[in-house]
């Protein structure tokens, strides 16, 4: 296994982390389910793209403008689907992702269902790590922030929320654009990476993954989607050999989660000094005591 | 004016063909209140039992037929014993359930193209021959009258066994309140794989019929979308809800493609399906869900 082939490889775990980061902090600490995030990608792209491409515009300046194309359209999305209840709000998004991808597909300007070759290709293992790393810094602010408490007990409750005073539809409305700007910024590294865009990519079962994503690491746990985005990335990767198995095995394998461990990996802890320092000290206090049992 | 009978037709072909598999997904919501996305795959099973019961062991068609409506029956009942069950006696919340039936539904859709038969297209033998009916100047195929009826039929079936049967009571019961059918005596866990392999056997039908209007290939379960969208449109739960959403969806969607373009027609399944959720969230007949805070 070259450098190359793993490089590769690691760039797009990155950008799945970025996706799957802002689908956490909807589905994960706000309990709202998202089946249209591949959408907001799409939009992230081809804003990006455009800016790159027709603006003219350096790589980061289009990449911020590709998010604030995501979080400007999930913002008329949101307000019309985040009254909606439970199963309907899925479905909902579900109906925007899929009606995002069949307008671009019609839309000539941007090379309809044939695609957009010829975008510069510009994201590297570099940029992908930083951004990837500015993503994880803002959202763990974010989470450790009153709004973060916020966007928890919205999750956990939301009836008694609204009854403290926490706006539960502004708090919704956060979350969902947050998510679809780094939704938004995954799309347009990747559309950057390719250098081809076309709304095939951005299909429903991206979503999907997305969301399985999110959950496999663990709903409610940062450090759960960044290691869910790189273990289901380069998973299926390190199953090549296996050809066209390997999607039998990973259907197999959501399924076996959901109904072995439903927490998921992380079961909602973080990766913390202080939670590792913990898990040390407890280590050791246990199979000190258990020595010390065994003197005597 | 013929043009316009022509669609007319053709959607309410189709449209039966959607209420087939729009119904299954009803039947489980209304009792479970989550969208099986693993129907589509239950469908596809269903297509290619058919197929190769009539290709490869050259059964007859009445025959073939039922024995992929069987099949997919037992399957949807296994599905709902491995991927379902261990999550419904945890009560887990909904998108476990979604997520869980989205993986079966890669299983389902992947073993297939990994297995020997592969991703290619298979066509159906041509059973009802070709010549169509014509009536007014309209042509009418075979084949669609046929889809027309099996499914006018087994439709007909199922609301006979809901509406005037014991299990049927004991499904409206169910679908009513879960819970307090189970203290009422229903023997609830029998009811949900009833209804699932209910579901199973529409499916199945669904599925031979499709595949013989169309052709069989592994991601024919991805039509499911469009049944599912008809099913949110007639009121997710309700099953004359489904049909009738199903029917104009299928009419909607061929005078689309017949009248403005054929690009349009996935999209305008779309933006109805948006329309819906935010005009009217519980469809034209839906039941009224309550806020469960």
């Amino acid at each position: 296994m070259d450098w190359f082939y793993v490089k590769g490889i690691l760039i797009l775990s990155g950008i799945n982390l970025m996706a799957v980061l802002g689908l956490s902090l909807l589905t994960g600490f706000t309990g709202l389910f998202s089946f249209g995030h591949a959408g907001f990608m799409a939009i992230g792209a081809y804003v990006t793209a455009m800016g790159t491409m027709k603006l003219g515009l350096p790589f980061i300046p289009a990449l911020l403008l590709g998010a604030a194309g995501a979080a400007v359209v999930s913002f008329f999305i949101g307000r019309l689907t985040l009254n909606l209840k439970g199963d309907y709000f899925c479905i909902a998004t579900l109906g925007f992702g899929e009606a995002i991808r069949l307008i671009l597909d019609n839309v000539q300007y941007f090379g309809g269902a044939r695609g957009w070759p010829g975008l510069p290709v510009v994201t590297n293992l570099t940029t992908v790590v930083i951004v990837d790393v500015i993503g994880v810094v803002i959202l763990a602010n974010i989470i450790r922030s009153r709004h973060g408490r916020n966007f928890k007990a919205i999750r956990e409750e939301e009836m008694a929320s609204q009854t403290i005073g926490i706006n539960v539809f502004r708090y919704k409305m956060a979350a969902l654009m947050i998510s679809a700007a780094y939704a938004g910024v995954a799309g347009g590294m990747l559309a950057h990476l390719l250098g081809f865009i076309q709304p095939k990519m951005f299909q429903f079962i991206k979503s999907t993954e997305l969301t399985i994503t999110v959950i496999f690491g663990g709903l409610g746990s940062i450090s759960g989607s960044v290691i869910g985005a790189l273990v289901l990335t380069s998973l299926p990767e390190l199953l090549r050999t296996f050809a066209s198995w390997r999607l039998v095995v990973y259907g197999a394998a959501v399924v076996f989660i959901m109904i072995s461990r439903p927490q998921g990996l992380m079961g909602g802890t973080e990766i913390t000094f202080t939670n590792i320092k913990k898990l040390f000290s407890r280590f050791f206090r246990a199979s000190g005591e258990k020595a010390g049992g065994g003197g005597r | 004016m013929s043009v316009f009978l022509q669609q007319l037709i053709n959607g309410l072909s189709i449209g039966s063909v959607y209420a087939l598999m729009a119904v299954g997904y009803s039947l489980v919501y209304s009792i479970m209140n989550f969208s099986n996305f693993a129907h589509g795959g239950v469908i596809m099973i269903g297509s290619y039992i058919g197929f190769f019961a009539m290709t490869a062991f050259e059964i007859p068609f009445a025959t073939a037929f039922c024995i992929a409506a069987l099949g997919t029956g037992l399957l949807a009942v296994i599905i709902e014993r491995i991927a379902y069950s261990p999550l419904r006696r945890r009560n887990a919340p909904f998108l476990y359930f979604i997520i869980s039936a989205m993986g079966v539904s890669i299983f389902l859709e992947n073993i297939i193209i990994a297995s020997p038969i592969g991703p290619t297209f298979r066509t159906y033998p041509k059973v009802f021959g070709t010549t169509p009916f014509i009536v007014g100047g309209v042509n009418i195929g075979r084949l669609d009258v046929m889809m027309f009826v099996i499914s006018a039929v087994s439709l007909m079936l199922l609301i006979f066994i809901i509406e005037k049967t014991r299990t049927g009571m004991g499904i409206r019961a169910s679908a009513y309140n879960l819970k307090a059918s189970a203290l009422m005596g229903v023997n609830t866990d029998r009811i949900i794989l009833i209804v699932f392999g209910l579901g199973g056997i529409l499916a199945g039908i669904a599925g031979v019929l499709f595949g013989m209007k169309y052709t069989v290939y592994p991601q024919i379960g991805n039509i499911t979308l469009k049944s599912f969208i008809a099913a949110v449109f007639g009121g997710l739960g309700s099953l004359p809800g489904a049909v009738i959403g199903s029917i104009l969806l299928g009419i909607i969607e061929t005078f689309t493609s017949g009248y403005l373009s054929s690009q349009f027609r996935d999209l305008i399944a779309f933006v109805l399906l948006i329309l819906i959720l935010v005009l009217r969230p519980r469809g034209l007949m839906g039941k009224i869900t309550e806020d469960k805070a």
